[in-house]
């Protein structure tokens, strides 16, 4: 079984059913928490950066829009909108495994109704889920009365949870003043392409004024009415994400001129995400064998970007009817047969009162931080190089090699750790790998990187790291992650100035494609 | 004739149902059904028919033979 990771503050623990869970959050009302030392770290970019006081104010609690607040808010995505206007060469609607966790695929849909009983039952359970997500599993604003029916029943019922949708854009435009009247925080938009020659090799079809339109005329259209649904957001001071679906050959190279109209036109975040393509997906671009991007094309591109505005770089691409922190997905305890059993109590108070505690959390870990960046003054040197972390999440190094599911990845220079993403290693769905076979799948993720940060690690997989040039560290065990990386990597300045070892570059990694085991 | 849906090929997306101009489509056993009776094959309202049109899976909805064609009246 996959790991989840526990909500409760401290600590962290096998998934457990959701009555132990609901007992854990009562024993917490009763003992007041202690508020521990955990702390979680995602990277320098993690605070403000130079996000306008008021857009940092709206994001610093969403778990998609700010890198640092993923690791202590949690949201969940309720699939109300089953319908889509178009087709994209990355979907298939028919695909459906309940392994499966991407855009575009859930387990069940929802009406309204069931929807407000989850959001209720989630909340409840969890007092740090503070954002409502609409994404499909088709498009939000190609149903739109169940969306909005939706955000209407939540605002009244718990109007301290934000509300946000994920839509392709082509009818946007319709409905802006309704999500400004409904007050949804933020809205992301998909935009692969502001080129109709590139959308033609993306998009087969949309459905737009009682027509199925093709090729460069409906990708014309899709992209006037993106960017025309993004002008309008911001000119209403509702907070734009960019979501782009990197694919190498297809729209690699035009994605920075998609960075610059976005940007232009006020979104504030930019988020480039890996195409999904396997075969057994059935999608179109799975058929034709098209290619995913390698794990340094897409920080390539994502830093390329970087200096035009926030790029997100912890996106993990989560399913329309995901619950938990980002990473995890929880949904299988919120089924809609659990959650009519569900003794549901909305209690706003307590909800409130553990944010609270979570923003202690917060303030110590960036305490935590500055620490751990001071180490690296006075030092200079142009190496950079990228190390893995296995973490559990709080900000420390506190996860097993071989019980890592996933790993992040930080850039360390003098100017200190940067987090520039994660690689997923976990097993894939069509099975059969043991903890050995899986190793040189693990390894060809991490490969880009000089070393691997881990709690601990057995001696056969460490040979084989070593064997591969990666080095393995346990020495760091349980500590914060940016101050043991920082302190490792000054050691590392210092052996390569004393001539011990050589600094070379390291390959390129693989990033995973297909689902994941979680039973 | 009328349209039909493939049961086999239905994801129940729903995308038809509020497209057809007939309120022909409804919900059922947990797919969608096209009332033959009642779809005009969008005749007389749209140059396609739409739930051909915004169905994401080709050959779902197609034109069912055993249905006589359609006839405008007036």
């Amino acid at each position: 079984m996959r790991q989840a990771i526990d909500v409760s503050i401290g600590g962290v623990q096998e998934m457990k059913p959701l009555d132990k869970v609901m007992q854990k959050m009562a024993e917490h009302k009763g003992c007041g928490m202690s508020a521990g030392s955990g702390k979680a770290s995602c990277g320098s970019a993690a605070g403000q950066g130079d996000l306008a006081p008021e857009v940092w104010e709206k994001v610093k609690n969403h778990p998609c829009y700010s890198e640092e607040a993923h690791h202590h808010y949690a949201r969940m995505h309720v699939a109300v909108a089953p319908s889509c206007n178009m087709q994209c060469n990355y979907c298939n609607r028919k695909y459906d495994c309940a392994n499966e966790s991407r855009p575009g695929v859930v387990s069940e849909k929802l009406t309204p109704q069931q929807a407000v009983r989850k959001v209720l039952a989630v909340a409840s359970a969890i007092p740090q889920m503070t954002v409502l997500g609409i994404a499909g599993p088709g498009d939000p604003l190609a149903n739109p009365e169940k969306t909005f029916k939706t955000f209407e029943l939540i605002s009244k019922v718990a109007p301290d949870i934000k509300l946000c949708l994920s839509t392709n854009g082509l009818a946007l435009p319709d409905h802006v003043d309704t999500i400004k009247n409904l007050n949804v925080d933020h809205v992301t938009i998909t935009i692969n392409m502001i080129d109709p020659e590139v959308g033609a090799e993306i998009y087969p079809w949309i459905f737009y004024k009682h027509r199925r339109i093709k090729g460069r005329e409906a990708a014309k259209i899709l992209a006037e009415r993106q960017l025309q649904g993004l002008d309008m957001l911001t000119e209403r001071g509702i907070l734009c994400k960019v979501n782009s679906v990197m694919i190498p050959g297809i729209n690699d190279r035009h994605l920075v001129d998609v960075n610059k109209a976005v940007k232009s036109r006020g979104a504030f975040l930019h988020n480039i995400m890996p195409l999904i393509s396997s075969p057994e997906h059935g999608t179109v671009f799975g058929l034709t064998g098209q290619r995913g991007p390698s794990a340094q094309e897409l920080k390539g591109l994502q830093d390329s970007c970087e200096g035009q505005m926030n790029m997100m770089r912890h996106c993990r691409q989560c399913r329309a009817d995901a619950v938990g922190l980002l990473g995890e997905d929880r949904s299988a305890e919120f089924t809609t047969e659990k959650i009519m059993e569900m003794d549901v109590n909305y209690d706003a108070d307590t909800r409130k009162a553990y944010q609270q505690m979570v923003e202690q959390e917060r303030r110590s870990k960036v305490a935590a931080r500055q620490g751990g960046l001071s180490q690296v003054t006075g030092e200079t040197s142009d190496i950079r190089v990228l190390v893995a972390v296995a973490t559990q999440g709080l900000g420390r190094i506190n996860e097993h090699f071989g019980h890592a599911r996933e790993f992040q990845v930080y850039e360390l220079s003098t100017g200190g750790a940067k987090f520039v993403g994660h690689r997923r290693v976990d097993l894939y769905c069509r099975g059969g790998y043991g903890e050995k076979d899986s190793l040189p799948t693990v390894i060809r993720a991490i490969n880009d990187c000089h070393a691997v940060f881990v709690a601990k690690i057995g001696g056969c997989p460490r040979g084989e790291l070593i064997q591969a040039g990666i080095e393995p560290v346990d020495r760091y065990a349980h500590e914060f992650i940016e101050q043991s990386a920082i302190a490792w990597f000054k050691g590392y300045l210092d052996r390569v100035k004393r001539a011990e070892i050589r600094h070379t570059a390291r390959g390129d990694a693989d990033i995973r494609q297909g689902a994941y085991v979680v039973a | 004739m009328a349209y039909k849906i493939v049961k086999s090929q239905c994801t129940a997306c729903a995308a038809c149902e509020p497209e057809c101009p007939n309120n022909a489509i409804r919900e059922k056993d947990g797919t969608f059904i096209i009332k033959p009776e009642k779809c005009t094959e969008c005749i007389g309202y749209f140059d396609d028919p739409q739930c051909v049109a915004v169905c994401p899976v080709e050959n779902t909805c197609i034109i069912d033979a055993a249905c006589p064609r359609y006839q405008a009246t007036a």
